[in-house]
């Protein structure tokens, strides 16, 4: 493999975590919690896109069900679980999301415990890049990513909503004050963070072609420790962190290192999860405020 | 007594005295420190993996487990030593990548058996019933010195650092040091725990010291009330031995801590521990008005 597909696959997988992570990033500036179950709703969105995709053969129109549920989904969980929980101590919130999340991943398996897949799954075949075969599915994924998340920082910086909402991330009394209505600010924010993830969802399912209870713990975990990288609360730390982690998993699981006369392979030593959390732990105790510092 | 208990009751009441060692040792750091962590089993599975390597390679048990307790305490410093860089959401998601760590490599190792674990190892010759005992005992020694702790002017300090970090270190008190001492304790104790779990059982994996694993001790916690003892070790005997009972919470063991986890935070937020002083207090501003 060359370096130039290495960072080809480092930057598709970043997308993916990229949409995971913004909605994360969005709750944490907006609320300061730190939202776990959103990994749910990742994985409700796979179920949703691949349900929808076998009863009616539309993937476009299983796409945009996955992102209406899934944001709904997220309004309801900030309604019945942060909104009663937000004058309390900031650990109330993170361990009532993780109870959420356990609690929904074992729902899901209410629903179907062997997981789901496409009957006839769509945007399947490959591409050829520099001797290295890329899925299909994984290019549409970057690009839908790179439209989304590109217009939602166009809906923030030209519309009166991203306006309102800038300034409730920013001073939410003073916004307050202003008229806007911070309560209304709070769902939009969470149904465009939930159809994001759900979006994800949707589009790993493809490439799997199978979504199960447990199918969005990983990518999840690891957008959790992308959104510390990033500084929690900066959106464009988190950005950066998505696609800096991508690249560094693809080299960092396969390149070796000569140590002497022994050649020390981290892909050997330990897998691709704990190398991001090395990383992490690593970036942490240098500079304990993440990467990027919230202006 | 022996001729009282059948091999199954012996095995749940064994499991609990592990899971009330488990919770006390995660309730000193995040109960008495007020540091949170994700990552508790992490450490369990440190001193589970040394004690077994160890038995394999023909160490006695107890020179095994104090090893394991060892080796999970040196471990609990270098976290401990996070905590004192980073803090609050960023400690909690970086104790939580510990668990990763710990499973990314142990399943890369092959004398650490891989995914498949390791199996088939010596256990100690005591008989089932005496590990029990030992066990039990274990559990209560371990309760006695968190109450020890508690009450000595080494928890006063913990309670200052997890009330007010900042205004602790007005106060001149070595933040950093105890809160390493907090770590130290809670982890080594957690490795205790690791190797009395891994010499009852026949295998074990990465994944038995997980990140569920880690939330299911914290649930312990919550649902005792954060830094109560009374309340944790309730707790922790109750939760191991729910799932165990009832098959339905069997079943659905992980539906039924996570909803607990989440019900408890939106009505109780302070547990067990919580309810009882609130129902005391219900009771004494009743006997104040009669009287």
């Amino acid at each position: 493999m060359t370096e130039l597909a290495l960072l080809v696959q480092g930057l598709l997988d970043g997308s993916i975590y990229a949409l995971i992570a913004v909605g994360l990033t969005l709750v944490y500036g907006l609320l300061r919690i730190l939202h776990v179950a959103h990994a749910a709703l990742f994985t409700l969105g796979g179920y949703v896109g691949v349900v929808v995709t076998n009863e009616t053969g539309s993937f476009i129109l299983a796409l945009v069900a996955a992102m209406i549920v899934a944001g709904i989904a997220g309004m309801i969980i900030y309604r019945l679980v942060y909104q009663p929980i937000l004058h309390l101590p900031p650990y109330v919130a993170l361990i009532a999301s993780i109870g959420l999340f356990i609690a929904m991943q074992e729902g899901f398996r209410f629903y179907d415990e062997q997981g789901v897949s496409y009957v006839n799954p769509p945007v399947q075949g490959t591409l050829e890049l520099a001797g290295q075969t890329l899925q299909l599915a994984k290019i549409v994924t970057f690009f839908v990513a790179i439209i989304l998340i590109g217009g939602l920082g166009l809906l923030a910086a030209k519309t009166r909503t991203g306006v309102a909402w800038r300034a409730t991330v920013t001073m939410p009394a003073m916004a307050e004050s202003f008229g806007i209505n911070i309560i209304q600010v709070r769902y939009i924010n969470f149904f465009i963070g939930s159809a994001l993830a759900a979006v994800a969802g949707v589009m790993v399912s493809l490439t799997t072609n199978l979504v199960e209870p447990t199918s969005g713990d990983v990518w999840s975990y690891k957008a959790l420790a992308i959104i510390v990288l990033g500084g929690l609360g900066s959106m464009r730390g988190t950005l950066i962190a998505c696609f800096a982690l991508g690249v560094l998993e693809a080299f960092a699981t396969t390149t070796c290192v000569p140590l002497g006369n022994i050649q020390i392979c981290l892909g050997e030593i330990m897998n691709r999860d704990a190398i991001a959390f090395a990383f992490l732990v690593i970036v942490l105790m240098i500079r304990p405020q993440g990467l990027f510092v919230r202006a | 007594m022996e001729d009282l208990l059948n091999a199954y009751d012996m095995s749940l009441i064994r499991t609990a005295a592990v899971m009330v060692i488990m919770a006390l040792s995660l309730n000193l750091i995040t109960g008495f420190c007020g540091q949170i962590s994700l990552g508790h089993a992490a450490f369990m599975g440190v001193g589970a993996y040394t004690s077994v390597v160890l038995s394999i390679n023909g160490v006695d048990f107890i020179l095994g487990t104090l090893a394991g307790m060892a080796l999970a305490g040196i471990l609990g410093i270098l976290v401990g030593l996070t905590s004192l860089r980073v803090r609050h959401d960023f400690l909690a998601i970086t104790t939580m990548g510990i668990v990763f760590l710990f499973s990314g490599i142990v399943e890369q190792s092959s004398f650490l058996g891989d995914t498949d674990g390791l199996s088939g190892y010596p256990h100690p010759a005591y008989g089932d019933f005496a590990y029990m005992v030992m066990t039990i005992l274990l559990a209560i020694a371990v309760m006695l010195l968190s109450i020890y702790i508690r009450r000595s002017w080494m928890g006063a300090t913990f309670k200052s650092i997890g009330d007010d970090e900042d205004t602790a270190r007005i106060l001149g008190i070595d933040v950093s040091l105890y809160k390493l001492a907090a770590f130290v304790m809670g982890t080594s104790l957690a490795g205790l725990a690791g190797s009395l779990y891994a010499h009852q059982t026949t295998i074990i994996q990465a994944e038995n010291f997980g990140f569920i694993e880690s939330i299911t001790v914290l649930s312990m916690v919550v649902f005792g009330g954060v830094g109560s003892i009374a309340g944790v070790t309730v707790a922790a005997i109750v939760l191991t031995l729910l799932p165990l009972w009832s098959q339905f919470i069997g079943d659905y063991k992980l539906l039924f801590y996570g909803g607990l986890l989440f019900l408890m935070m939106r009505f109780a937020p302070y547990g067990l521990a919580g309810i009882v002083v609130r129902l005391q207090r219900l009771v004494f501003r009743r006997t104040g008005d009669t009287g």
